[in-house]
């Protein structure tokens, strides 16, 4: 079985070093599928968005999945919801989640239906 | 904001549960648009001897990647899927990715049904709708689905339903039960 482990396990890096060791921040309950979306307001509190931040913000000026943006980024996720947290503090995302009603369910049965 | 509800962009996430090999891999593979993912796990507690230089205090992480699919059934309607490693050690991963999740796909292998156990307990327990997806394997004895839902010990309103996840159509067809299956338990929690 440890076949399998190999398999999944990435090589030892220190993603931790992009965000200065923190783990999380106000992106600390942040669902994988919640919807970032750029404000296009200013930074608050003087607030300056390092390249990553800057790359993500370009990325979100259409409403894109925590999930999406990691994997565009190629970023782990725990790094990309540090950055996620700083930017929604400073307003310059918001992030957001619409729930699953009854009529999004039988289109999602019906789309997959349809693939 | 003034938006319909329809206006506003809706993101699913389905996980995919079950033991190494079940084939969790092969099943987002077959059904959507596979991307690479990656989250990371903590290895801090473990004393692994790397040492620090960077002033960061003692956190050493692995990247995990994760089995990770998308399917978008329309501009502002997407279906992720999640694959989640079944064993302990991942299981830092799985309240992170169960939280507001449609609905969990596990995948059983009738040689060693005893592995999805501790899936079966989680979304029991967590309140996610699941079913049960028994991969057939070509050299597995066949059992039939009532065998493998009282050997379970499932509840019998979880679907159980046989499959062969390399196919596509047979894919859908696990994709669909599950979200069928979501369906009649938000009417139900509505009702
Ligand atoms: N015979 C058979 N083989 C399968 C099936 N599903 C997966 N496999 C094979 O089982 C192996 C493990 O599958 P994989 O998707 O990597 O499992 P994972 O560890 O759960 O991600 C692969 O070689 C697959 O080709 C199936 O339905 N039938
Ligand atoms: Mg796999």
């Amino acid at each position: 079985m440890t076949r399998w482990m190999d398999e999944e396990a990435g090589p030892v890096v220190r993603p931790y070093a992009l965000i200065g060791g923190r783990t999380r921040s106000s992106g600390d309950a942040l669902d994988l599928v919640a919807m970032v979306t750029a404000t296009g307001g200013a930074a608050s509190g003087g607030f300056v968005p390092g390249p990553e931040q800057e790359r993500i913000l370009t990325l979100v000026t259409t409403a894109t999945s925590v999930a999406d943006v990691a994997s565009e980024l190629d970023l782990p996720l725990g790094v990309v919801r540090v950055l996620l947290g700083d930017l929604q503090d400073h307003g310059l995302i918001s992030i957001g989640r619409a729930s699953a009603s009854e009529r999004i369910l039988k289109e999602v049965i019906n789309g997959l239906r349809a693939l | 904001m003034d938006f319909e509800p329809s206006d506003e962009p809706v993101a699913l996430k389905i996980l995919i549960a079950g033991g190494f090999g079940v084939g969790k891999t092969t099943l987002v593979g077959a059904i959507s648009e596979i991307r690479p993912l990656r989250t990371e796990e903590v290895l801090s507690d473990r004393g692994i001897g790397i040492d620090d230089t960077d002033g960061v205090e003692g956190k050493t992480t692995t990247t995990v990647a994760m089995d990770f699919g998308r399917i978008t059934i329309r501009e502002g309607l997407v279906v992720y899927l999640f694959g989640t490693p079944g064993q302990e050690r991942f299981w830092f991963m799985w309240d992170e990715l169960s939280y507001g999740a449609l609905g969990a796909v596990v995948l059983a292998d009738t040689r060693r049904l005893t592995d999805c156990f501790p899936s079966i307990d989680y979304f029991e327990q967590r309140g996610t709708p699941f079913i049960v997806a028994v991969n057939c394997f070509d050299d597995a004895d066949q059992y039939d689905i009532e065998e493998v839902r009282s050997a379970l010990d499932l509840d019998p309103d979880v679907p159980v339903l046989m499959c062969d996840v390399r196919r596509r159509a047979s894919a859908k067809t696990v994709l669909i039960t599950l979200v069928e299956h979501s369906l009649r338990v938000l009417t139900a929690s509505q009702a």
